[in-house]
């Protein structure tokens, strides 16, 4: 059943969900990360209106940069405004950046420690009908590898405005995931979020399986939560907003309860959180996990809903991984 | 504040010790590159010696001038500069590309106090200049930023992007120094990839164009001082510089690019600075 504590939207499992893209939250929290503190400044590379960087432009002019199309510039501006005492937040799709300019991102933000926010759009297959050039599928991957890097992917507009918020007060540098779809809004204004600490959305009484995901098939797996409880197959549902670093004890002690992980997200699995979280339980408590994610394949031109079903990362998808890895168990 | 001749002097002698030693590290430490910090070693002393606002002890100093070196592979004159200007002992100059050393083989901003920003990968200073140009104008501050970058990197991409976006910001608190000296690891410029007419390339970008002898120091120096006194466009000053200036059997050749003396070379290059140096005083005198 949903967790109480996290305050979630009760309306989630309905077809009239409210639905909104994450990177709504995205330009909502930069104006508050930008009232609360002048030294947050933005930059965007002739995307502004498209990752929702518009607001922030228009209400400080002074603090906005168009950088024009010209990613790898814009890394190495906001790492040096990064070492100079401002906060930057830099913005494109996620295959532009941290995709075009990674070798920047690396070099200038990473291993010099600029305190730089690095806001990757569009990412995942829901980016839809542009089709596979501008779907992100390898950020995660790209970004989690980095030193001093922190990443994380928020599963909604609530919570991505939250985590916009939270990353100018983290000194250094990270990675904050968004999408471009509008999608289900599985939390509220109240429900607490903190970098670093997964969230248990969903306990059955006696879990079989711990669904850990990210993003916005949090709510793919909130659904598959439900139905299989219908099933009487209960099961965990945890958020693991923050892929690095990862809230190990949460994760290690869902482990422990389920004996059998399915991770979830819209990335490759090659690289991505479910491999972050493989990497862990193979150490601390190995355990048997399934992967729903892009298998290692593009995606291509389709309506978002249709591309998440089609590449195998539905609810329905979710299920038969559930079922799949609780069989595996010894 | 131009030289007299004495101070020119000064600083000319002040450069061969710093180039005698960037030939004495290079060896000992078996791995780096000789002919671009042998070739900056004059633009190195103008900036640390006479140009740069700053105190060695205090690095952090918020009001110091950024010195930001973009082909960050001939840091070992920089960081020979620097111990002499007194960031760190001359000895540590020793552990040049050692194990635990603070003098990495490319410079590491967090290594180092002192050091502006992280370089090697090619074509990324100018941008990261770029953002603490533009940080000190949304301040109000005074001090100015030095993008040092080679030629070879012009053929970077990322070098123009950031050219045209100081371009359209008008950072005159910002100026680019060009070590214009002809060859990259493949061989010389206009025939692994020709850049000229660089300077037509920058005027086009809206920058102030200055072309100088980058082993002149009061050619270096009025070339900076008429950079400050422009306040509606950046400047780049082109250095022409000969590679592996000093030294006699590295002097405008390519294959000193990326490889230091042996013990051999060393020495043979060691006794004609020496000499050099005998040069410069006997001349003064």
């Amino acid at each position: 059943m949903l967790s109480k504590g996290q305050k979630l939207n009760r309306k989630m499992f309905q077809k009239n969900v409210e639905k909104t893209p994450t990177r709504n939250g995205y330009g909502e929290g930069l104006v508050l990360a930008g009232e609360a503190d002048e030294r947050v400044v933005a930059l965007c590379a002739d995307l502004t209106e498209s990752t929702r960087t518009q607001a922030f432009a228009e209400k400080f002019p002074e603090r906005f940069f168009q950088l024009g199309v010209a990613e790898q510039n814009m890394a190495l501006v906001a790492a040096g405004l990064g070492v100079s005492g401002k906060i930057p937040y830099i913005a494109s799709y996620a295959t532009f950046s941290p995709g075009r300019n990674w070798e920047q991102i690396r070099t200038t933000i990473s291993y010099n420690n600029s305190n730089v926010k690095i806001a990757g759009h569009h990412a995942g297959i829901s980016v839809g009908p542009d089709g596979a050039t501008h779907q992100a599928l390898e950020d995660i991957a790209t970004t989690r590898t980095m030193a001093n890097m922190r990443v994380i992917v928020p599963c909604d507009v609530h919570e991505a405005r939250k985590a916009t918020v939270a990353a100018a007060k983290i000194a250094g540098p990270v990675y904050l995931r968004f999408g471009r779809e509008a999608t289900p809004v599985v939390t509220s204004e109240e429900t607490p979020f903190n970098p670093g600490e997964a969230q248990v959305f969903w306990e059955s009484a006696r879990p079989q399986c711990a669904i850990v995901a990210c993003g916005i098939l949090v709510h793919e797996a909130m659904l598959a939560a439900k139905e299989l409880e219908g099933h009487q197959i209960g099961t965990m549902v945890i958020n693991n907003h923050t892929v690095k670093p990862l809230d190990k004890a949460t994760l290690i002690e869902a482990a422990r309860r389920c004996s059998a992980v399915v991770s979830v997200e819209e990335h490759q699995v090659e690289g991505g959180m479910g491999s972050a979280l493989a990497e862990l339980l193979a150490k601390e408590l190995p355990t048997p996990q399934e992967f729903v994610g892009m298998q290692g394949v593009f995606g291509e031109s389709g309506p978002p809903e249709a591309l998440i079903q089609k590449y195998g990362m539905g609810s329905k998808d979710i299920i038969s991984a559930v079922k799949r890895v609780i069989r595996r168990k010894r | 504040m131009y030289l007299n001749d004495k101070e020119t002097r000064l600083l000319e002698e002040q450069a061969n010790k710093i180039r005698i030693k960037v030939i004495d590290i290079l060896e000992d430490a078996g791995s780096g590159h000789s002919a671009g910090p042998l070739d900056m070693a004059d633009v190195f002393t103008a900036l640390y010696f006479h140009i740069l606002k700053h105190d060695p002890q205090k690095p952090d100093w918020p009001l110091r001038d950024r010195l930001v070196l973009s082909n960050g592979h001939i840091v070992p004159v920089q960081y020979t500069a620097m111990a002499y200007a007194g960031y760190f002992p001359l000895k540590e100059l020793r552990t040049l590309r050692q194990i635990n050393s603070r003098l990495q083989g490319h410079p590491h901003r967090e290594s180092l106090p002192g050091l502006e920003v992280t370089a090697g990968p090619l074509g990324n200073g100018l941008g990261q200049a770029a953002g603490m140009a533009l940080a000190a104008r949304m301040d109000g501050k005074r001090h100015r930023v030095y993008c040092l970058l080679s030629d070879g990197e012009h053929q970077e991409g990322a070098t123009w992007e950031s050219a045209m976006f100081i371009g359209n910001q008008k950072l005159a608190n910002l100026t680019a120094i060009v070590d214009r000296n002809n060859i990259q690891i493949d061989g010389y410029t206009e025939r692994v990839m020709p850049l000229e007419p660089l300077k037509e390339k920058y005027e086009a970008f809206n920058w102030h164009v200055l072309e100088i002898d980058g082993h002149n120091f009061e050619q270096i120096i009025s070339a900076v001082n008429e950079a400050k006194a422009i306040s509606y466009q950046p400047t780049v000053i082109i250095a022409h510089t000969i590679p592996g200036k000093g030294v006699s059997f590295m002097e405008g050749k390519y294959e000193w690019h990326g490889k230091p003396p042996n013990k051999e070379e060393e020495l043979k290059a060691l006794k004609e600075l020496r000499t050099l140096g005998g040069k410069i005083r006997s001349e003064g005198e």
